[in-house]
């Protein structure tokens, strides 16, 4: 087998290769979040080696924790993107349902009209989308973003579960008809429990960047009372600059967040790519 | 098997509102806050502010934005800079990309799933974070980069890149590909895992093994990848702002050395220092960006895509 023989150099190669990028990939984190531990003098004196019991401190975290609203930040940050998520799962899963059960006139225009914003940020329609929030006195609040996210989310998702959603078997949907469910029934008994594996899958790629948006937050809502923790963290770090420990502390407090959703949900994040319903 | 629903469902309901109700939500939140703002901006650029009062005036603010020296200039070096930073990201994100996805799918690795994991985590974090996190590891008060380029004898290159007019714009976009490499690695890896098996073993027949098999056979095959990785890169840079506006402000420095299009749309807007907001102008440029993603998507759709058959199996 001069497979075997061969494979053992070239396997090795390939881990050097993953790990030289892995160590570059999480280099700057864990800088960020080592530092956010130690003190001032510590900070810039070894900036590469993890606190010890000397220049161990929270004196970062206590400033964050006093001079900025983070729990605040939080909050928004949540309802927003959870309520943004619901709507966008709930709606965009009716729209693909209608698009592919049933044919009708205009089928493939509405499936057109629908992708199109798959390619076309919505961000170019800022100018008129914040001149609509003013005139229904939307501004500044987080109904504005739920709206502005729900409908940035939408196309990807319809995309996306329309795909599955022709794979739900028909026999299924008719038995369902003639024992005489309505296809409101059929819809929500019948076809999504069967694609809720697509919809984590949606539901993930909408979530993240609907958490880390800076734009929309910082043109419809800026006001203290909703600021999201993307622009929270930026105002923040933009006052405090000259305080590292600081600025550190709310950096490591907005990647945690981020991280440990992560490692819940990594495994179907990546099932979800990987299940080709991006291809 | 659609043929027969549709046959069905027809027969029975000449009106079948249901359909109505499964797309009403979606059609109308769509509808009224992204494609009428889309096209209410458009219209704005063809307006301009005389007193107080939005009046037509046809082409005019696209004259001023070429033709005023001024706005030319910086719309110009807006562009340029950010054509530079796609053609980074094509050149650097995308191959690495593929590496990392042809050493990853590669049937035997260990630690795969580790590795795919941490490469993916830059990509989750928000641009601020990114943006602050690398301004503060590349600044030359902390010392960070020196102290790593020192590590490996290389202390003499350390520039404040940030800082320096010629190195800024490179290194932001290499932030950026540092961030979104796991897009592309995700996604080729995706279509590496979907080449079926009878595929790679009927190479290995015939002796192609190693790297003249990714050339050879996986390379074509993961080829519709790579053009939809392309497209989603173009329209991601040329509607970038986040990041440029988190690591060097508004201003886009030094001496606008960072400016891309979106961080020039947000000043013309919103306005800074001096210069007042301007909405007109603000939509101006967002149709122009418009017109370049729109130029972009129709290229790939009309061009690359039709040629780029999907192998089908």
């Amino acid at each position: 087998m001069s497979k075997a023989a061969s494979s053992l150099p070239r396997t090795i190669g390939a881990h050097a290769v993953l790990l030289a990028y892995t160590a570059i990939a999480l280099f700057p984190v864990i800088v960020i979040v080592i530092n956010s531990f130690k003190s001032r003098n510590a900070i810039f004196r070894s900036p590469l080696s993890p606190p010890t019991a000397e220049t161990f401190d929270l004196i970062g975290y206590k400033t964050v924790m006093a001079q900025g609203d983070f729990f605040l930040y939080f909050q928004n940050s949540l309802i927003v993107t959870v309520m943004s998520l619901f709507l966008v799962l709930l709606f965009g899963a009716m729209a693909a349902f209608a698009l592919s059960e049933y044919r009708f006139k205009g089928n493939t225009m509405m499936g057109l009209y629908l992708a199109l914003g798959i390619m076309i940020p919505i961000r170019l329609g800022t100018v008129a989308i914040l001149q609509l929030m003013v005139a229904s006195g939307l501004v500044n609040t987080l109904t504005a973003l739920v709206l502005v996210y729900t409908a940035q989310g939408l196309p990807l998702a319809i995309f996306i579960l329309s795909e599955f959603m022709k794979q739900v078997s028909d026999d299924l949907k008719n038995a369902g008809r003639i024992d005489g469910l309505s296809e409101y029934r059929i819809f929500f008994r019948l076809v999504l429990p069967l694609v809720r594996p697509a919809m984590a899958t949606v539901a993930v790629f909408t979530m993240i960047p609907i958490w880390n948006d800076l734009w929309f937050p910082l043109i419809l809502a800026p006001s203290e009372a909703t600021k999201t923790v993307t622009l929270g963290a930026q105002v923040f770090i933009g006052q405090f600059v000259t305080n590292w420990n600081a600025v550190l502390a709310a950096l490591s407090l907005a990647i945690l967040p981020v991280l440990i959703l992560y490692f819940i949900f990594s495994r179907q994040l990546i099932r979800g790519i990987t299940s080709g319903a991006v291809k | 098997m659609s043929e027969q629903s549709l046959v069905h469902s027809q027969d029975r309901r000449p009106r079948r509102w249901h359909i109505a109700v499964f797309l009403a939500p979606a059609v109308l939140i769509y509808t009224v806050v992204m494609i009428l703002p889309l096209f209410g901006t458009l219209q704005l650029s063809l307006f301009g502010n005389v007193e107080n009062s939005q009046v037509f005036v046809g082409l005019d603010n696209f004259r001023t934005l070429f033709g005023d020296p001024r706005w030319s200039q910086s719309f110009w070096n807006a562009l340029g800079n950010n054509t530079w930073f796609f053609i980074i990201h094509m050149l650097v994100q995308n191959p690495i990309g593929v590496v990392l996805a042809a050493l990853l799918s590669s049937p035997k690795l260990r630690f795969s799933a580790f590795y795919r994991t941490a490469i993916f985590i830059p990509t989750l974090l928000s641009f601020v974070i990114v943006g602050f996190a690398w301004k503060l590891i590349l600044s030359p008060l902390w010392g960070v980069a020196p102290n790593v380029l020192d590590l490996v004898g290389l202390k003499s290159l350390f520039v404040p890149w940030l800082g320096k007019e010629e190195y800024a714009l490179t290194a932001l976009s290499l932030i950026s590909v540092w961030q979104f490499v796991g897009i592309p690695m995700m996604l080729i890896y995706a279509a590496m895992l979907s080449i079926p098996e009878e595929v790679i073993e009927a190479a290995e027949c015939d002796g192609i093994t190693g790297m003249s098999q990714f050339w050879k056979i996986k390379l074509p095959l993961i080829l519709p990848s790579i053009g939809i990785i392309s497209i989603l890169t173009f329209v991601g840079n040329f509607n970038a702002f986040d990041l440029i506006y988190s690591a060097q402000g508004a201003l886009a420095g030094p001496n606008y050395a960072t400016d891309i299009l979106g961080t020039f749309l947000y000043r013309t807007f919103f306005g800074f220092q001096l210069q007042i907001g301007d909405k007109n102008m603000g939509a101006t440029i967002a149709s122009m960006m418009f017109f370049i993603i729109l130029a972009g998507v129709c290229l790939y759709l009309f061009l690359i895509q039709t040629r780029l058959r999907r192998y089908q199996f």
